[in-house]
């Protein structure tokens, strides 16, 4: 080996030195939460700051309250969540839950049950599907905030009479097509949780359920495969849109504003948006139910939401369940109709004068809150959600076959085995 | 070699000493977590529940190897690997030769043929998604015609492999460029000067001067292209049969939380990287190695 030179003991300590100081720095920020009182509430990030003005108005100088956003998209909001309340990360004190996560994060015992008084007020004056998102059993785990489902829009210049079923829908757009009007009904065909929305919805409207009341694949025979075959139907026929297999709900609102569409089956983000991008569109639109599966029988659409949750970690649970209940309190949720368009879980709310400009809809809304289906209260929601958008995704393959396909993939999902 | 002086003798510790931390940093973020996968891959474990964990040995492995879906995404995976890679290494020698030639503005061909590799793939991959979508994108009115690209599967496919191809043929260039100046202009005269054409000079010279790099240059390529998550993902999520290797393991372990069976999936696919690794290598590194032997 060759003599090295001297090294340049300068040069190599301002390096040991800038070493030094990142690995400092690195250790701060790791250690940067010392427990001051302060509640973290972790939620979607929402545009219009609601969630922000919510937080403060709901600190106190002894607990104030810092909102950490969490992605837009609902699977990465939980899969963030999941893994450091897996890891038991204290500084997760309130959660804006998915009304699907209920069931995975108590039976996981990564939030708090609400306890008496709390319990009462937690789901007090809410609409009772709402409630019901929080439950599981006889506990409530969470303040039910806002609320969400889908309402039928459609063109009153090229729908005159609003369709109240599913036949008359495939009807009209059988006429639209063959007098060369935009035929299509606007959806989410792509494999994702919201493909598992429209099948919750079809089925419950049918009479079925995916599991039963004790936790078994439901999944019965007659309406299940009556919700199967509205959506080949609609997959194979003139009210299919060009992109069905590959739509989201956003995708769907984007078809619509560019004319795309005589109908489309969406939640009210739709209207204001309407109102802003497309004027032309927006001076012809109408809303009416959700198209039911049975006439007379009003269609009992999927509901949505957050609810806000207490983590188990919680450094300080007393202030945790009043910030909760604060934050999804009747204010908080007004503020989050008005300025983010979130429809409240209060029903009171929905004859509130301040809520009739932007939501000319509210009674519509509400009735199908009223009258809305769950999606199925199971910690392996996921598993199952995967195995039924996996199994009826595309949904213009659907066959006779399918059924049996979807009951084997949900039972296995169940069960937690195999690859979906 | 044996003997070795005092002074060999406490530099030779010293290079240890010095390396020692970087070892103990490579045990730690890559022995440590591979190991920690294998243990879980023969647990029954969900991150629900730490409580109900039980050994089944290598009954993950078995579900894994017997359900028909691995063995489909395992064919997507290698059609996509094989497909852009052979399209990249075609395109990446015609970028390299560009690269090599140009006499004019050298600095600035260079730097725009790279700027795909530089864009962030997630960006790429929704790039792309938009152009093909049938309402947001240009490339159905490019072409005149009115398709729904991620509807089928023959077409995302070709979306996919084209958005790798687009993405990172830059960087099989890159590779290619480096081993292509390696090539003594001299050796190219005097190929000329016996009479050898251009496609001889090229497969008689060129090529087998530069199969240590087109070896490096493949291998990487390869061992990326068969992790592919990113583009698929964007553009499909996995729909249509697209589905590859790496989302299958992470659906498994990380939207399923089943610890067990997704741990099982990622050993599956480090093991085909290493047996990618090791074809390569034995098959073709070889060769690599004799050719340099003999210059």
């Amino acid at each position: 080996m060759s003599r090295t030179p001297p090294p340049d003991c300068t040069r190599h300590r301002r390096a040991v030195l800038l070493v030094a100081g990142t690995l400092a720095l690195l250790l701060a920020a790791a250690c940067s939460a010392p427990d001051t009182g302060g509640l973290n509430f972790y939620v979607l990030s929402e545009p219009s700051g609601a969630f922000e003005a919510a937080a403060e108005d709901c600190s106190t100088d002894e607990h104030p309250i810092t909102v950490q956003t969490l992605p837009a998209d609902a699977d990465q909001q939980r899969e963030q969540l999941v893994r450091r309340l897996a890891a038991g990360d204290t500084s997760i004190d309130l959660i804006g839950m998915d009304v699907i996560w209920t069931a995975e994060f108590a039976e996981a015992e990564w939030i708090l049950p609400f306890e008496g008084q709390a319990a009462e007020d937690a789901v007090a004056g809410r609409i009772e599907t709402a409630a019901e998102t929080v439950m599981i059993g006889e506990e409530v785990y969470g303040a039910p905030f806002t609320s969400n489902t889908q309402l039928l829009w459609y063109r009153s210049d090229l729908v005159s009479e609003p369709p109240a079923t599913w036949d008359d829908l495939f009807a009209t757009s059988e006429d639209l097509a063959e007098s060369d009007e935009p035929s299509a009904l606007q959806g989410q065909g792509n494999r994702y949780e919201g493909l598992t929305v429209f099948f919750n919805t079809l089925l419950a409207s049918a009479g079925g359920s995916i599991l039963t009341e004790d936790g078994e694949v439901g999944l019965e025979e007659e309406p299940t495969r009556r919700a199967l075959e509205i959506m080949r139907t609609y997959a194979t026929g003139p009210a299919a849109p060009d992109a069905l297999s590959t739509s989201l709900e956003d995708s769907a609102r984007l078809a619509f504003e560019e004319g795309s569409g005589a109908y489309m089956i969406n939640y009210p983000f739709v209207w204001p948006s309407a109102e802003q991008n497309a004027p032309d569109i927006f001076e012809e639109l109408e809303y009416t139910a959700f198209p039911s599966v049975t006439e007379d029988e009003p269609a009992e659409v999927t509901i949505g939401g957050i609810n806000v949750g207490v983590g188990a970690f919680t450094s300080d649970e007393e202030a945790a369940f009043e910030a909760a209940a604060c934050i999804a309190n009747e204010d908080n949720q007004r503020r989050a109709a008005i300025e983010g368009g979130l429809p409240p879980t209060i029903e009171d709310l929905y004859t509130d004068p301040e809520l009739e400009e932007p939501y000319p809809f509210a009674d519509q809304l509400l009735e199908a809150l009223q009258n809305a289906s769950l999606r199925p209260k199971t910690p392996r929601y996921n598993d199952v959600s995967l195995a039924i958008a996996g199994t009826l995704h595309p949904m213009g393959e659907i066959d006779d076959d399918t059924y049996a396909e979807l009951v084997d993939n949900v039972e296995r999902a169940l069960a937690g085995e195999g690859l979906l | 070699m044996s003997q070795l002086t005092a002074r060999e003798r406490a530099e030779r510790r010293l290079g240890w000493m010095l390396s020692a931390p970087a070892v103990l940093v490579m045990l730690l973020v890559t022995a440590y977590p591979i190991g920690y996968a294998i243990v879980l891959s023969l647990q029954d474990r969900d991150l629900r529940f730490p409580d109900e964990t039980r050994w089944v040995w290598f009954d993950n492995y078995a579900t894994v190897l017997s359900s028909p879906q691995w063995w489909d995404v395992v064919t997507a995976t290698v059609l996509i690997t094989v497909i852009s890679v052979a399209i990249e290494l075609v395109l990446g020698f015609a970028l390299a030769f560009v690269m090599h030639r140009a006499l004019v503005g050298r600095g600035l061909v260079r730097a725009s043929i790279l700027i795909p590799y530089g864009i962030i793939t997630v960006v790429a991959a929704l790039a792309w998604q938009f152009a093909f979508d049938p309402t947001t994108g240009f490339v159905n009115a490019w072409l005149g015609i009115d398709r729904v690209w991620f509807a089928e599967t023959w077409s995302s496919f070709v979306v996919i492999i084209a958005a790798e191809v687009w993405k990172t043929t830059p960087f099989m260039a890159l590779l290619l460029l480096a081993g292509l100046v390696l090539v003594p202009q001299d050796l190219l005269n005097a190929a000329r000067v016996d009479g050898a054409s251009w496609w001889q000079r090229f497969t008689r010279v060129t090529l087998p001067l530069m199969k240590g790099s087109i070896l490096v240059a493949l291998l990487f390529r390869t061992l990326d292209a068969f992790r592919v998550f990113d583009s698929v993902y964007v553009m499909t999520r996995g729909s249509r049969g697209t589905e590859t290797v790496s989302i299958t393991g992470y659906e498994t372990l990380v939207v399923r939380l089943n610890l067990g069976l997704g741990s099982a999936v990622s050993v599956l696919i480090f093991l085909l990287v290493i047996a990618i690794a090791w074809l390569f290598v034995k098959g073709f590194g070889a060769n690599a190695a004799q050719q340099r032997g003999e210059v």
